[in-house]
C-alpha cells in the first residue's frame, strides 16, 4: 500500500507539531508528565491491543501483563547487561513480551470469543505473579517499589519531561508507521480475514495457526515496548501493582471507544480515556468550585465510561475514529459545495 | 463446445469410496466419481443428498471416515483446506463466507495469499520485495474486478452489498487464487434469472479463457444442463447417476429421485 500525497502531508504536519511546536510552546512539566507521556505510551499499547482484537478478532485481555513483562525485562536488561543501549534494551523487552504473547496466544487455536478472553486472563495474572514470586526480577528489592534507571542514549541522559517526551515520540512514530504498513498490507489482510471468516481464510491458504500466533506476538511486542516506556518515563518506578487488570481494561476501553480495527482510533481512544477525568476534575474545581466531592467525580467518570461503551458497541462499533472520519467528510463536502 | 481453447483432458481429481457420517447420520456412503481437467462438472441432487458435504470433503473442511481424494494421480495424505488451497483448489461457499468488514478489493486480494511471499517485517518496512509483490497482486485483482464488472464497488465493504454482488465477489476471490480447480457451492442460489445468466457467462468465460476446471453444485436444472459437461447425481449420499446431461436426464433412477416414485 503506497501513501498518497495527502498522507505524507498529514504525517509531516503531525511530526512538526509533535517534535517542534509542542516542545517549543509548552514549557510546563505537567503537560508532559501527566498528559502527553502517558497518552503516547498507552496509545502504543492500544495499537498492540488493536492488532490482536481489532484486526485479528481475538478477544484477548491481558495487555497490562505484557506491558509488565516489557517493563521488567527492560529494567533487568539495563541492570544486568552493562553498556546495553536503551533502544536495544527496549527492543529486546518487546521481543521477550512477544515470546509471552505467543505462549499465551496458544489457547486461541482452540477456543474463541469470551472463552478466549478468560484464557488470556491467565497471562495477566501469571506474569504479575511470576514477577512478585521470584525476587530476581525485582533485583531482591524488599520495598516492592523499584526506581527505574535513567534513560541514557549515546551517553546523554534524557531525564527532563521534554527530553523523555522526545524519546517516546522517537519510538512511537516509527512503530505507528510500521503498524499502519502491516495493517494496510498483506499482513493486515491475513489478520482481518481470520477475524471475519476463519474457514474461508483457511480455504484461501491463510494458516490460522501462523496468523493468530503472529498477531499475538506482534501485539505483545507493542505492549511490551509500551510497558517499558510507561514504566521508565511515566511511573519512573517498577511495581507489578501498576500493571494490574484495571490497566488491561483501560487499554481495552481505549480500543473500543477509539474504534475496532483502526490505528488512529488507538490514539483517539487513549486521549479520550486519559483526558476525560482531567476534564471532569477541571469542571468540578472551576465550575462548581469544589462543591462536588472528588469521589463523586470519579464515580461520574465510571458511569460515563460505562454508558459510552454501551452506546458505542451498539451504534458505532468503529468508534470515535469513524465519527471523526464521517464528520471530516461532511465538513469537506460542505466546503466544496459552497465553492 | 467442440472447439474449446482447453479441450477436456484426463482425470484431475478423483474421490474414491468416500463415506462420511455425523454420529449416526450417514451423509455420504461409498461415493466415487472423478473430475476431468478443464471440464465443468455439476453435482446435483435433492436437498440433503450430501452435495455440500461432498465439496467439504474434497476441500478438507470435513474429514470422511472412509475413502480417499486423489489429485493429479496421487492420493492426498492429509486433506485440509490449507493444503488443498496450496495444491491449487479454491472454492466458494453456499452461505457466503466473505470477509464482511473488508472492501471488495481486499476480499479478492486475500485470494492472492498463496502468491504473497513477503513476511510481516518486509511488509512493515515496505521493502522493495513487498512493494513489488503488492503491486503485482493488486494489478491481478484489478483485472478480476474488471472482468467481473464490479469496478464501481471495489472499495465498498462487502457486508453492505446485495446478495448477488456478494456471490460475484466470492467468485472473484476464488479466481484470484489462480487455482486449477474451483469448487462452486451453489453459485447461483437466490439469484434472479438475469443474475443467473450473468453468472453462467462468467463461469463459462473463465473455463474457456483460463481453462479452470469447475465443479458446481446447482439446483436450477436448466442452468446445469446448459453449462455443464458432465453431471453427477447424488441422492441420500449415494451416486445414482453420472454422465453427460442427456444421459442423466434419461436415467430412470434420477427421474425417480426428483419426481418421486409410486409405492
Amino acid at each position: 500500500m503506497t501513501y498518497t500525497k495527502g498522507d505524507l502531508i498529514n504525517l509531516a504536519i503531525l511530526l512538526i507539531v509533535g517534535v517542534v511546536v509542542i516542545p517549543m510552546t509548552i514549557s510546563s512539566g505537567y503537560w508532559y508528565t501527566s498528559i502527553l507521556i502517558p497518552w503516547l505510551c498507552l496509545a502504543l499499547a492500544t495499537i498492540g491491543q488493536q492488532i490482536i482484537m481489532g484486526y485479528t478478532g481475538q478477544l484477548a485481555l491481558g495487555a497490562a501483563g505484557f506491558m509488565a513483562a516489557g517493563a521488567f525485562a527492560c529494567f533487568n536488561l539495563i541492570l544486568r547487561v552493562p553498556g546495553i543501549p536503551f533502544v536495544g534494551a527496549l527492543l529486546i523487552s518487546g521481543l521477550i513480551a512477544a515470546a509471552f504473547g505467543i505462549l499465551f496466544g496458544l489457547p486461541s487455536l482452540r477456543v474463541r470469543g469470551i472463552y478466549l478472553m478468560v484464557a488470556t486472563l491467565a497471562s495477566q495474572f501469571f506474569i504479575i505473579w511470576m514477577i512478585d514470586k521470584f525476587g530476581w526480577f525485582k533485583n531482591y528489592d524488599s520495598s516492592g517499589i523499584i526506581t527505574a534507571q535513567d534513560i541514557v542514549i549515546m551517553g546523554k541522559p534524557f531525564t527532563s519531561p521534554v527530553e523523555m517526551y522526545l524519546v517516546i515520540v522517537a519510538v512511537v512514530t516509527p512503530m505507528t508507521l510500521l503498524a499502519m504498513n502491516m495493517a494496510r498490507g498483506s499482513t493486515g489482510r491475513n489478520w482481518m480475514s481470520v477475524r471475519d471468516m476463519d474457514i474461508a481464510a483457511e480455504s484461501m491458504g491463510v494458516s490460522l495457526l501462523k496468523t493468530k500466533l503472529q498477531a499475538f506476538a506482534i501485539s505483545s511486542f507493542y505492549c511490551g515496548v509500551a510497558g517499558a516506556l510507561f514504566a521508565f518515563t511515566y511511573l519512573k518506578s517498577l511495581e507489578p501493582v501498576a500493571f494490574d487488570i484495571k490497566l488491561s481494561f483501560k487499554v481495552l476501553f481505549m480500543v473500543i471507544l477509539g474504534g475496532l480495527g483502526t490505528i488512529n482510533g488507538a490514539f483517539i481512544g487513549a486521549a479520550f480515556i486519559l483526558l476525560f477525568p482531567v476534564l471532569l476534575n477541571y469542571i468540578g474545581n472551576n465550575v462548581f468550585h469544589g462543591a462536588i466531592d472528588a469521589t463523586i467525580i470519579s464515580a461520574i467518570e465510571q458511569v460515563v465510561f460505562g454508558v459510552l461503551m454501551i452506546i458505542f458497541m451498539i451504534y458505532e462499533p468503529l468508534g470515535m475514529a469513524r465519527l471523526w472520519e464521517t464528520t471530516k467528510n461532511k465538513v469537506v463536502s460542505l466546503i466544496s459545495k459552497k465553492r | 463446445m467442440s472447439d474449446r481453447n482447453f479441450p477436456i483432458g484426463g482425470p484431475v481429481l478423483e474421490v474414491k469410496n468416500i463415506s462420511l457420517s455425523f454420529g449416526g447420520v450417514k451423509a455420504i456412503t461409498d461415493t466415487s466419481f472423478n473430475i476431468l481437467e478443464h471440464e465443468i462438472r455439476a453435482i446435483i441432487g435433492p436437498n440433503g443428498a450430501g452435495k455440500s458435504s461432498m465439496l467439504n470433503c474434497i476441500n478438507g473442511i470435513y474429514k470422511p471416515q472412509i475413502g480417499s481424494v486423489i489429485y493429479k494421480g496421487e492420493e492426498v495424505r492429509k486433506v485440509t483446506p490449507n493444503i488443498m488451497a496450496q495444491m491449487g483448489i479454491s472454492r466458494t461457499f453456499q452461505n457466503l463466507a466473505l470477509f464482511k468488514r473488508m472492501s471488495v478489493l481486499d476480499n479478492i486480494l486475500v485470494g492472492r495469499k498463496l502468491h504473497t511471499k513477503s513476511n510481516f517485517l518486509e511488509v512493515a518496512l515496505q521493502l522493495p520485495k513487498a512493494k513489488r509483490e503488492e503491486k503485482i497482486n493488486r494489478d491481478r485483482c484489478e483485472e478480476i474486478v474488471e472482468f467481473l464488472e464490479i469496478d464501481d464497488i471495489k472499495n465498498t465493504p462487502v457486508g453492505k452489498l446485495p446478495y448477488g454482488l456478494q456471490k460475484k465477489v466470492e467468485l472473484g476471490r476464488a479466481l484470484a487464487t489462480d487455482a486449477n480447480l474451483i469448487l462452486l457451492d451453489e453459485p447461483m442460489a437466490g439469484m434472479n434469472v438475469e443474475e443467473k445468466r450473468e453468472m453462467c457467462r462468467f463461469i463459462l468465460k473463465v473455463n474457456d479463457e483460463i481453462g479452470t476446471t469447475m465443479v458446481l453444485i446447482e439446483h436450477d436444472m436448466g442452468v446445469v444442463m446448459d453449462i455443464s459437461d458432465r453431471v453427477v447425481v447424488l441422492d441420500y449420499g449415494k451416486v445414482i447417476g453420472d454422465g453427460t446431461p442427456d444421459e442423466v436426464r434419461a436415467n430412470q433412477k434420477v427421474i425417480d429421485a426428483y419426481l418421486g416414485v409410486e409405492h
